[in-house]
């Protein structure tokens, strides 16, 4: 038999292959030195990942490998730019968390590290079942990450159920490729997209089953509305650094895998995929406006206003055009910089032994008016105020919609916008006009103080100067139409 | 009739009965066996078909290691197995829905692709060889991701469920080894007669 000759290029693979790497080698290192070698482990998984920014910056072109499996182009790089800093900014801020609730020992890097070369793995696929893998590797280390604290009950509730219902979600999935295989007989992204450019590959109603299983599966993985159950109660019940890495790199991932199905796989299919996708953005944008409202714990918030987050997300993906593409982009990006904001300033309180719960921050502007300042720009931020980035986010987005004919949705996403914007403004009057019941000593560590006012920073120029990243994404979105 | 018919019904009668087994026998071990009793009956199709490989793994792996384990589990956990089984009764009519609308999904899909599909052509190539140069060539790098995900897994059965005992008694061989007679053995003069 004749050994079939492959195009296999490493070095493009250059960024998955430093993690891999990387995170066993720590691994080896965390057994080695037992607990001992926590805090280098700490450094070590920065240094790693602000290696890894440097080796994917090194990349241009759009090249493919391993057959066509693994792609890398602008867009690839660009995504695994914002789950690098998705990963690197939660465990720069929480160094001292992770050591007050006993969850030191290194494998909580490694595990971290796992959860985001799935994503890039996923970010790069160039098939279904290359897109598998990846998104099993990141669900499954999320899954051990929400559980990382087992001797609290609702940590290992959270891991138990994010584990139950994501396996589930993955079966639907699977079960959608699977449809998509045995009729077209490709997993392959190109091969499929070629099937499909033939005359018989039109009108497979089978086909449209299996694009529906594969955007529930990935639903399931943003938390979209019908499929956000789980959201709430993993979000509130996962230790809080985990709760801001899997608020963005796995939304990242998803979302960038979405980008990858709907606009290079299924163009042709856009009928079955738009109303689908318009029924999902409705619903999460209802859902995160009016789950939020009732909420009294913090995290439980924040997972309604993800869920929100995501609506507005899938509007851009709706609108089926370079600019919705490029609105996603520029969404995902500041919606980073808020969520891990926010949870930085969560894990401050957090130090001082304050609950999460909304009342326990009555009053905090009469004794730390700057640091109810800064929630204050953050939540001002979710809710889209200008001249605050978030504003920027909704406003691509928005007018990504009109153009693309979807003036209905729009309407309907800025009306929601408003409700939301309710319970964001809630947290500032119980901060600002509230009275306070006992003394207030919130202080930042070293690294959560350099990620808060990094994302503090970054929502007020782009709010301001949004260019330079209207030109990044801009220029990251070109490979679609 | 030919040979390969009479060999087929047999595994394949072998197998159902064992199935059968697996979920009638009122020994939890008995059933175990019965498992293993249908694997191999199953890897014994697979040879027929012609897919050597899968039948070995299925000897290696699920009889070897899979269904070995489960008869430790059984073994070590002292389940109350009489009154699991008056509970499952309750189950059986949903069990025989379930059943039936396989049976007539599977009888469906018969009657409209009489025989075909079933070839799988691979009756004179070394599947081994065949499935090998794939998985290293062609499913590399999904084979090195699938890698991973089992390495996750080992590290987060062993993170979530891993303790440190405090009180329990290691072995350290190298003070074992360090210890000397002075340290370890003491003489006294005991008075005779006065010996415990």
């Amino acid at each position: 038999m004749a050994v079939e000759q492959l195009d296999i290029h490493l070095v493009l693979m250059m960024p998955e292959i430093l993690v891999a790497i990387m995170a066993m080698a720590l691994l080896l290192l965390s057994a080695w030195t037992h607990k001992g070698g926590a805090g280098v482990i700490h450094w070590l998984t920065m240094m790693t990942i602000v290696a890894v920014v440097l080796v994917i910056q090194v990349g241009s072109g759009t090249a493919t490998t391993f057959g066509g499996q693994f792609i890398t182009d602008d867009f690839s790089r660009y995504v695994k730019v914002v789950m690098c800093l998705g990963m690197v900014l939660p465990v720069l801020m929480s160094a001292d968390y992770i050591r007050g609730h006993g969850m030191d020992g290194g494998e909580y890097h490694v595990v971290t590290m796992f959860a985001m070369l799935g994503g890039m793995i996923m970010a790069s696929s160039g098939g279904f079942l290359i897109l598998y893998l990846g998104l099993e590797l990141m669900s499954l280390s999320l899954y051990v990450l929400a559980a990382w604290r087992r001797d609290d009950r609702c940590s290992s509730e959270a891991g138990l159920k994010y584990f139950v219902l994501g396996s589930v979600a993955s079966g639907l999935l699977l079960y959608g490729i699977s449809m998509v295989y045995g009729v077209t007989g490709g997993t392959g992204f190109a091969e499929v997209a070629s099937f499909l450019g033939k005359p018989e590959g039109h009108g497979s109603q089978l086909l449209a089953l299996g694009v529906v299983m594969i955007l529930a599966g990935m639903g399931f993985k943003i938390a979209a509305v019908p499929f956000h159950m789980w959201a709430p109660d993993v979000y509130q019940g996962a230790p809080t650094p985990v709760t801001a890495f899997m608020s963005v790199v796995p939304k990242v991932a998803a979302i960038a895998a979405l980008f990858r199905i709907l606009f290079d796989v299924f163009p042709t299919y856009h009928v079955q995929w738009v109303p689908i996708l318009q029924l999902f953005a409705v619903l999460s944008m209802a859902v995160g406006a009016f789950g939020g409202l009732v909420q009294t714990n913090i995290k439980r918030l924040l997972a309604y206003s993800s869920i929100g987050h995501v609506g507005y997300m899938l509007i851009g993906l709706v609108a089926n055009s370079q600019a919705g593409a490029q609105g996603v982009l520029v969404y995902i990006t500041i919606y980073l910089f808020m969520t891990v904001g926010v949870f930085g300033l969560i894990i401050a309180f957090d130090r001082q032994g304050l609950g999460e719960n909304i009342s326990d921050y009555q009053g905090l502007a009469r004794k730390q008016p700057v640091m109810a300042f800064v929630m204050a720009m953050f939540m001002f931020s979710m809710a889209g105020i200008p001249p605050l980035a978030g504003f920027i986010g909704k406003f691509s987005i928005f007018m990504a919609a009109v153009k693309g004919g979807f003036i209905p949705l729009a309407v309907v996403g800025v009306l929601f916008s408003a409700v939301g914007a309710f319970y964001y403004i809630r947290v500032v009057k119980v901060m600002y006009f509230d009275q306070p019941e006992g003394e207030f000593k919130v202080t930042l560590s070293g690294g959560g103080f350099i990620v808060v006012s990094l994302s503090l920073f970054m929502i007020f120029f782009w709010g301001i100067l949004p260019g330079d990243l209207l030109a990044w994404t801009g220029a990251s979105v070109q490979a679609f139409h | 009739m030919m040979v390969a018919d009479v060999i087929f019904y047999l595994f394949a009668t072998v197998t159902v009965l064992s199935a059968l087994g697996v979920v009638g026998a009122r020994n939890p071990v008995h059933s175990v066996l019965f498992l293993v009793l249908a694997f191999f009956s199953t890897a014994g199709l697979f040879v027929l078909m012609g897919a050597e490989f899968l039948a070995a793994i299925l000897v290696m792996v699920y009889m070897g290691a899979v269904a070995i384990l489960f008869l430790f589990v059984v073994m070590m956990l002292d389940v109350d197995f009489s009154m699991l089984r008056r509970e499952s009764v309750r189950y059986l009519p949903m069990g025989f829905v379930v059943g039936a609308v396989m049976l007539a999904e599977l009888g469906l899909m018969m009657a409209h692709h009489p025989g075909e599909g079933l070839h799988l052509g691979l009756d004179n190539t070394d599947n081994t060889l065949a499935i090998g140069q794939a998985l290293y060539t062609r499913f590399l790098y999904p084979f090195e991701v699938a890698s991973l995900i089992l390495l996750v897994a080992l590290i987060g059965a062993v993170a979530l469920t891993h303790r440190e005992r405090k009180r329990v008694h290691r072995q350290d061989i190298s003070t074992q080894l360090a210890r000397t007679k002075e340290d370890a053995v003491e003489l006294r003069k005991v008075a005779s007669g006065e010996g415990a």
